[in-house]
């Protein structure tokens, strides 16, 4: 098998597990779309920005929690922006946990926002080195003289 | 004077206050062929349209040149409802109460499903409104009211190039444009037929046979 063939074998095994663990679900194929060649490198400015962007709101969650007196309402903002954006980009578990946390907000659950917080740091951590991994792969099957499968 | 504005590609006013959603938005509109311009908030937006705070729609008020927007050429406005300050539905009411700017089709997005809150923006004559993520099918749903406000640009285009002759008058010109706005079709048809179409599987429009709202 050449090696093109073995790096878009790879690619399919690979998104086929980001699926079905729920890391990636559909939206993240819609983005793929967006990708042409007027905007070669979309997907990864878009990713790249989220992951950014999510780092910001991290710590602003983190300060906001960490007041005497915690705006849940504040905290609350920081969320629902973040699962925005995390919806955009199809990251489907990151969005669960900010369901989660929402609905900690609301019940003023400090305890709860806390650890949501620490598992949404645990899962975009998990979620960027995959994303690393699978652009990585896409790479591979460039420079091997392919061109990157669709994503359905 | 352009009629070039109307023949040429589309010009969408894209407005999120989010840097991803508008990085988003913008490569959508790009990709199906639109000319787009972002702006962060809803003030913002209306100063590109020309429209400024501090004058309303009050007759006296100068510098509110209908010749401003025809030069900006924007064919549609698409715009979050959740920002802070001016949120997507307060920009839609200035848009609508404003004889110069007032058929320019809106669309209202929301990363949420809340059945009140889009009812309420097809009232204040929101054309459509977009659930985020919003996919590039979607997009295929904003030319029917891109095409009809064209039209009645071009319209509003004749009259101006038969009235004009002084930079100054436009106020002369807003009553011209008030005289002579077509009703192309009355608002309430467009915002019934979008809540008819409640059930079928088209994933914009709103869901309202019984399912909970999901936060």
């Amino acid at each position: 098998m050449d090696a093109v063939a073995q790096w878009r074998n790879q690619w399919f095994d690979y998104t086929q597990y980001l699926r079905r663990e729920g890391f990636l679900d559909d939206q993240f194929a819609q983005l793929k779309k967006l990708q042409d060649e007027n905007s070669p490198d979309f997907v990864v400015e878009v990713v790249s920005l989220f992951f950014q962007d999510s780092e910001k709101l991290f710590n602003n969650m983190a300060g906001a929690l960490e007041q005497n007196v915690v705006n849940f309402k504040q905290v609350d903002a920081y969320v629902h922006q973040f699962k925005g954006s995390s919806a955009w980009i199809g990251a489907f578990r990151l969005k669960n946990v900010c369901i989660n946390f929402r609905n900690f907000c609301e019940a003023q659950n400090l305890e709860g926002c806390l650890r949501c917080l620490q598992q949404l740091q645990q899962e975009s951590s998990a979620l960027k080195n995959k994303l690393e991994n699978l652009f990585r792969l896409e790479q591979q099957i460039v420079a091997a003289g392919g061109s990157i499968p669709m994503m359905e | 004077m352009g009629m070039s504005a109307t023949d040429s590609q589309f010009h969408v006013l894209a407005v999120d206050d989010s840097v991803i959603d508008r990085k988003l938005i913008e490569r959508l509109l790009k990709t199906s062929s639109y000319q787009v311009t972002t702006v962060d908030s809803g003030s913002k937006a209306l100063e590109f349209l020309g429209l400024y705070e501090d004058e309303q729609s009050s007759s006296d008020s100068p510098s509110v040149s209908p010749n401003n927007q025809q030069e900006v050429g924007v064919n549609l406005v698409i715009t979050d409802y959740c920002m802070p300050g001016m949120t997507g539905y307060d920009l839609l009411k200035k848009i609508k109460e404003s004889s110069s700017l007032r058929n320019i089709p809106v669309v209202i997005m929301s990363s949420e499903n809340v059945p009140s809150r889009i009812s309420r923006c097809l009232e204040e004559g929101a054309e459509e409104f977009f659930l985020k993520p919003v996919r590039l099918s979607d997009l295929s749903r904003l030319r029917p009211h891109l095409m009809k406000s064209k039209s009645s640009n071009q319209n509003q285009e004749k009259q101006e190039d038969e009235s004009e002759n002084s930079e100054t008058q436009s106020q002369e010109q807003d009553h011209e444009l008030e005289q002579q706005q077509p009703q192309t079709m009355p608002p309430n048809n467009n915002k019934r037929k979008a809540m008819e179409e409640g059930l079928s599987p088209d994933r914009t429009r709103p869901r309202y046979s019984g399912i909970a709202t999901l936060v």
